[in-house]
């Protein structure tokens, strides 16, 4: 049984016990106490359940390598699944349950899976539930999406915050124990700017635990010393709590940091995400000890023997009373030595090498500890706990040479060193015989642009285990270890159906036999045999079970382990919150909200809103119990007969100027720019290098070198990248420079046969009279108070005058426009009636007509394609042949025979089908409206040979099995010869 | 072949599955095949079962740089769909989606094809149109989609986020039978079935050099020899570029790395695929538990398989607003897989210059869904010299100017 001891625990603060609770039972323990030691504080070693056999599992670890103990922690907005209690610390109040059973931890029928493990091999859902066929979906599939899956879902927003930081630094150093500080004295006093970040809450790593004495005094006040330094340098900053997450090109490291996991009622974020850039990343992030593959070894109570150690020393909780240690090397007499000395019972050190006569298996027979040799463990007796192991010749096949009662079993197999974050970003690995381990190549690192190493490594993450390999210059006392043995199996020559009882991966239920079975059946290379058996997949990524397995695995294929390798090492080195991640941006600042000088006006009067980009425009402005489209109707009424008034401040506005603008412009645009006189607009096209439309708009020459391109709302950011693409990769040389200013703006279509009368009513210097400024002219000058320019261009058909003022005084303007429009009852308009009075008018919209298929010729806008130049972005790709195919589809206007309104995306039909089976179609419709004016549907739609083919009749489909019969028409339903806004 | 059942297993667990057989063959490589593909993926793999198949060929080798399915085949989010909205798109991978219904039975190997349902969100007006664009061509191109209203939505994925504030969700492209398949087992059934066929699955053997004369492809030339052959199936997705210098043509693509990422297991809480192309992230959750995430390709070309974080960060942002429950799961690991990018974002399934020499690459961001689709037409093509198929994906196309452009329907999301 594990419980507290009465004395030790280096981290824990006996003075403030702390209640928590597991599975709603009210437990104690200590401040500084991890859950997992409170829980073996506590009697709890059974704490979960395994993935597919939903076999018991206890804690098995003391770090982020701990593949059982997960639960879920936490309520409601605070919930999360999958929680590690070996990293969780313990704050009142602390709330877990564990996962993946039903209805017990104690009694969970899942477990009869486990009784069927014989027909549950690795792969097994590959080879059946085959048939039926409808029966996978129905049956099979949800009874194992039911049983597999750990933690429970979340369910509410999540209550905390998160945030990131970004930071510079010469060198980072991850990992807090003895070779990260030494690190950092170096580094720091060289004078460069260091970060050194260590995951858990205390500096040190494993030396306080496993002792060792530098230069005269104890690893401790050696750390204590070297903090201290570290402390004194400015030029070096120190994290707790915070790990490497994920080393990535150019020196790019993530770390995250558990800000306020410990203190949940703190108003700090609950994590936060460094981004660092770093001229140079140590690795100094230790070693994970190995299991040894013994039947049983999964059972509660079975431990890692460092582990084992570090709940003695750093907790002052013994996990169990009586603790057999199994061992292919020295470093689990530790262990041994230190469950004596706190009173505990060592009845054996079972020893697979033949001798043991280093100084620590010495010091452990010295205390009258005995020593097995040559033995390993046959099975493990006990089922949620461990009641004895029996014993074997670890050279023979397991025949039973001995039963020892006990409850807790301390196994090492060995260190692998952290090699993730080396790995991440390209480094490789060598295998090293005599250490039985996989360790970073020092001829092969990660290396940056420059060719240069950007990530080394020190300490026991280099297979420096000793502090004397870790600290060469200095002087250092500690056991001389001997040589470990690699013990893959034991005992070596197990039979099937021991191997089938060898965990490898205590998560995801994947034993030896899977592996074995893996191999047999082709899955030869280490990531079939991964994905295969799942091994190394589960939430701790193999950190226990990936060297254990390729060994396994190396052995079935009679090949050398590095010549099976490794699986890649991705990051994050151990899993971190999405809600990190994220960061701030989330809700409300998700994405900014770009708001036009008008926007609040928008929202006091009731606007319905749509999104575009980042925008919100309205859509329309409903009164009363207006529905969306008695709006629209009455504000294309309203405008068409008096005045409307739309915020067009989204509009892009690019500022291209220079002595090359106009040529760039002849570039940029389908028509000829350069020959537009300063105070004169013309409507351009654009095309991508492939000939489609992109954009379209109005441009205005303000004066020689000086252009302002107006774009569609959404299309003007990416316009102006497309430009400055242009400018900085093709034509660097062209003195041309440009500056999105359609911020700097606010503008509003005045539009209507008073829209004149309105403008002039608020008087200014301004003559708009036709004469004065004709259609497709502007002015600069002033309309009432405002600084303005003002544009005669028209999306609507109507008489219409842009005018922009500076954003700073858009709201005062429109607000004058409305209370000078009085009389004539200006009416603010919304998107959808811009649409529809353009569409009246068979005017294209980009993203309606236009779909990154379709060409300006398709449009019948030949007229705005210059013939005199020489290229423009486009001009050969018109040139080719499917382009200049006369069977195009193109634009035609479209009105049903019963005046209805065509679905919108509807597709003409064509007889027959295609070689696909396809039904055959010529044509589609692009934009469709209910016309208040014409008081009746209209459509735009593209035609194969559309212009040709006036007055036919074409059926467009539906998503049921009606037609609609549509006339092929002009696309110009409104005011065809445009005298409305040439007025 | 000895089939694969539940009696089968039951049989072996009684001699602890120490008789089961290789699944493929491991064989040294002929001096001569009828047809060689390059490349033992997914696509690679499923052209060579139906060369045999369909075609009657099945004196074929599908040569392997690495580990059959170690590619693209083994990295991606595992989404089937066929809400394609050009005609030539949706028949192949309508007819893909099709085979992988019965693709378990055929290969005796279950792949997990789970057609549960896979919904596109439409969160703006512009994106609402364009899938009611879809669903009108869907009807016509015998793919079974409709639009369905936010509530329904709701209904099908409890744990979106319908209301927004940012992007509240106006309703949804639903194909109720697209859904997901066990990437891996799609590889290995492939490859089980062909070496039933007689195939020799070759790995660990890379292609340095394609033989020809007077412009016909005669053979290759590999790190385990000189293979002759008179046709000649590129099929290597991410190296496409390379392979076609070999063979002395240009393709027009460019590779990038896709990024994907899964959470740590949860117990269910999803049932369909939910693709959100406004705010660019796509979910679906595995059998396993994980929520298995993908969002946008790096801005710049490369050839190395890592993860970067820029994307992961946009689109983990993304589906926390589309989910917000996400939140509080844990990101458990993130890679990158390498993609040939097409300037229509639509595959080359094509002759070459080189007689006798086939390309099929260039499926982007969309390549898993369309394997048994995509086999299927390029094995016509090789043995006929002509599949409907593939007939609007010639690598002519882009000289014509015959683009086949998915933009508009698919965004960013493939």
């Amino acid at each position: 049984m594990s419980t507290r001891l009465a004395t030790g625990g280096r981290l824990v603060d006996r003075g403030a016990q702390i209640e928590f609770s597991f599975n709603g039972k009210r437990l104690q323990g200590f401040l500084g106490d991890t859950l997992a030691s409170a829980l073996l504080a506590n009697g709890q070693m059974l704490v979960g359940r395994s993935f597919k056999y939903h076999r018991p599992r206890g804690i098995v670890a003391s770090g982020p390598e701990e593949p059982n103990a997960l639960v879920n922690l936490g309520e409601a907005g605070r919930f999360e699944p999958n929680q590690r209690a070996t990293t969780t610390e313990l704050f009142a109040g602390l709330s877990a349950r564990s996962q993946n059973h039903w209805p017990s931890l104690e009694f969970d029928i899942g477990a009869l899976n486990s009784y069927a493990a014989r027909v549950l091999p690795a792969g097994f859902y590959y080879k059946t539930f085959i048939h039926p066929r409808p029966f996978w979906k129905h049956v099979f599939e949800p009874i194992i999406r039911h049983s597999a899956g750990l933690g429970a879902a979340p369910k509410d927003r999540d209550a905390d915050r998160y945030e990131h930081f970004y930071v510079h630094v010469d060198v980072l150093i991850v990992g807090g124990g003895v070779a990260g500080l030494q690190a950092a004295l170096k580094a720091g006093a060289e004078g460069k700017r260091v970060l050194l970040v260590e995951q858990t809450s205390a500096w040190g790593g494993r030396a306080p635990v496993d002792g060792g004495d530098i230069d005269g005094t104890t690893a401790k006040e050696w750390i204590n010393t070297a903090l201290q330094a570290l402390g004194n340098m400015p030029n070096v900053a120190l994290r707790t709590r915070c790990m490497g997450a994920g080393v990535y090109d150019h020196g790019y490291v993530l770390a995250y940091e558990h800000v306020a996991d410990h203190t949940p009622q703190t108003d700090a974020p609950r994590h936060r995400l460094w981004r660092i850039r770093a001229g140079h990343v140590v690795t100094a992030t230790g070693a994970i000890e190995r299991p040894l593959s013994f039947a049983g070894n999964d059972v509660p109570g079975v431990m890692l023997a460092a582990a084992m150690r570090d709940y003695v020393v750093n907790f002052g909780v013994s996990p169990g009373d009586r603790t057999v240690v199994v061992t292919n090397n020295d470093d689990a007499y530790r262990t041994a030595i230190i469950l004596h000395q706190a009173g505990l019972s060592v009845p054996c050190i079972v020893d697979a090498r033949p001798q043991a006569d280093g100084e620590l298996a010495m010091q452990a027979k010295a205390l009258g500890i005995r020593v097995a040799t040559g033995a390993g463990i046959a099975t493990v007796r006990g089922g949620k706990r461990v009641t004895g192991v029996a014993l074997c010749r670890q050279a023979g096949e397991g025949a039973t040479t001995e039963e020892i009662a006990c409850d807790a079993v301390a196994m090492s197999g060995g260190w692998s060193p952290v090699v993730h974050l080396w790995s991440h970003c390209g480094g490789k690995l060598v295998w090293d015989d005599a250490r039985a381990c996989f360790r970073p190549d020092p001829d092969r690192p990660p290396r940056g642009a420059d060719g240069e190493a950007f990530v080394s490594v020190t300490g026991a993450a280099n297979g420096d285990f000793a502090l004397a390999e870790i600290l060469p210059d200095a002087r250092v006392e500690e056991p001389s270890e001997a040589p470990l043995l690699p013990v893959w199996m034991m005992p070596q020559g197990a039979g099937v159906a021991k191997r089938a009882k060898m965990w490898l991966d205590f998560q995801n239920d994947v034993k030896v036999s899977d592996v074995q079975l893996a191999a047999r059946e082709g899955y030869e290379s280490v990531e079939h045999t991964k994905r295969y058996t799942t091994l190394g997949m589960a939430t701790d990524q193999g950190k226990l079970s990936n060297i254990n397995g390729l060994a396994v695995l190396s052995h079935a294929l009679n090949a050398p382990i590095p010549q099976v390798g490794t699986t890649t090492f991705r990051p994050p080195y151990t899993p971190i919150s999405m809600g990190a991640i994220a960061g701030e941006a989330r809700g409300d600042i998700f994405q900014p909200i770009r708001r036009t000088p008008i926007h609040d006006w928008h929202e006091e009067n009731g606007a319905a809103f749509e999104p575009v980009g980042q925008w919100r425009r309205p859509y329309c402005f409903p009164r009363g119990q207006e529905s969306h489209a008695e709006a629209v109707a009455r504000e294309i009424t309203a405008t068409r007969t008096s005045l409307g008034l739309l915020d067009a401040s989204t509009l892009g506005k690019i500022l291209v100027r220079g002595p090359d603008a106009g040529r760039f412009m002849d570039m940029l645009y389908t028509n000829m720019m350069s020959s537009l006189k300063p105070g004169r607009c013309r409507y351009g096209l654009m095309c991508n290098e492939n000939g489609f439309l992109m954009d379209d708009g109005v441009v205005a020459r303000l004066d020689e070198d000086t252009f302002l391109v107006h774009t569609t709302t959404g299309g003007a950011d990416h316009i102006h990248a497309h430009m400055e693409d242009w400018l900085q990769c093709e034509w660097w040389d062209w003195q041309v420079f440009t500056a999105n200013v359609t911020e700097q703006w606010a503008q509003v279509a005045v539009v209507g046969p008073n829209a004149r009368k309105v403008l002039e009513k608020l008087g200014g210097d301004l003559d708009l009279s036709a004469a004065a400024l004709p259609f497709m002219g502007w002015a600069e000058g002033r309309i009432g108070d405002f600084r303005a320019r003002v544009f005669r261009i028209s999306f609507s058909g109507e008489l219409s005058f842009e005018v922009a003022v500076p954003a700073s005084r858009g709201r005062a303007f429109w607000k004058a426009l409305h209370e000078a429009g009085a009389e004539f009852g200006a009416t603010a308009y919304g998107t959808e009636a811009l649409h529809v009075m353009r569409a009246e008018k068979g005017f294209i919209m980009i993203g309606d007509e236009t779909d990154g298929t379709v060409i300006p010729q398709d449009l019948g806008l030949d007229w705005a394609i210059s013939g005199k130049k020489e290229d423009y972005l486009g001009k050969r790709a018109h040139a080719r042949a499917h382009m200049t195919d006369p069977a195009r589809w193109k634009l035609v206007g479209l009105q049903t025979l019963d005046g209805s309104v065509l679905p919108d995306g509807s597709y003409a039909l064509a007889q027959g089908r295609n070689a696909n089976g396809q039904r055959n179609t010529q044509g589609r419709v692009t934009s469709t409206y209910l016309s208040p004016t014409l008081g009746r549907g209209i459509a735009m739609g593209l035609v194969l040979n559309g212009p040709e083919r006036m007055g036919e009749v074409l059926s467009f489909n539906t998503v049921g099995e009606a037609t609609v019969e549509a006339r092929i028409v002009s696309p110009v339903f409104y005011d065809p010869e445009g005298e409305k806004q040439n007025v | 072949m000895r089939r694969y059942s539940a009696f089968a297993i039951v049989r072996e667990a009684a001699r602890h599955h120490l008789g089961w057989e290789r699944a493929w063959a491991s064989p040294s490589p002929k001096a001569r095949y009828d047809a060689v593909i390059v490349g033992a993926g997914g696509h690679g793999l499923a052209t060579a079962y139906y060369l045999g198949k369909n075609h009657g060929i099945t004196n074929v080798a599908v040569i392997e740089k690495g580990w059959l399915g170690g590619g693209n085949t083994g990295r991606n989010t595992t989404i089937i769909r066929s809400n394609y909205l050009q005609d030539p798109s949706a028949a192949i991978y309508e007819k893909s989606r099709s085979l992988y219904e019965t693709m378990s039975q055929d290969l005796n190997y279950n792949v997990m094809f789970s057609p549960r349902g896979v919904m596109m969100l439409a969160q703006t007006e512009h994106e609402l149109r364009g899938y009611r664009r879809t669903t009108h061509a869907n009807a016509l191109q015998g793919v079974a989609t409709e639009f369905i209203a936010p509530e329904r939505v709701r209904e099908l994925c409890p744990i979106i986020n319908i209301d927004g504030p940012r992007y509240p969700v106006l309703g949804a492209l639903w194909q109720p039978r697209g859904g997901t398949a066990r990437h891996d087992a799609v590889a290995w059934g492939y490859a089980r079935a062909c070496s039933a066929m007689g195939m020799d699955i070759i790995q660990q053997c890379e292609v340095t050099g394609v033989q020809s004369a007077n412009g016909k492809v005669t053979g290759v030339r590999t790190t385990k020899g000189d293979i002759a052959t008179p046709k000649l199936g590129i099929v290597v997705a991410g190296h496409s570029g390379v392979l076609a210098e070999m063979a002395g043509f240009r393709l027009p693509v460019e590779s990038v790395a896709l990024q994907a990422l899964v959470s740590e297991p949860i117990k269910p809480c999803m049932d369909v695929v939910v693709m959100a192309n406004t705010v660019h992230g796509y979910m679906s959750q595995s059998d396993k538990g994980e929520m298995v995430i993908g969002g946008g390709a790096d801005g710049y070309n490369n050839y190395t398989q890592r993860g970067s974080f820029h994307h992961i960060e946009e689109t983990v942002r993304a589906l926390i607003e589309t989910f917000p429950m996400i939140s509080r799961l844990k990101m458990l690991r993130q890679w990158g897989g390498i993609v040939d990018m097409t300037g229509d974002r639509s595959p080359i399934l094509s002759k070459t210059p080189l007689e006798g020499c086939f390309i099929n690459c260039g499926w982007g961001t969309g390549g898993f869904k369309a394997i048994p689709g995509s086999g299927w037409g390029f094995a016509e093509l090789m043995a006929k010299g002509h599949s409907p198929l593939t007939a609007a994906f010639g690598l002519e196309r882009f000289r014509e100017g015959r683009f086949v452009d998915e933009s508009v329907a698919a965004g960013v999301a493939h």
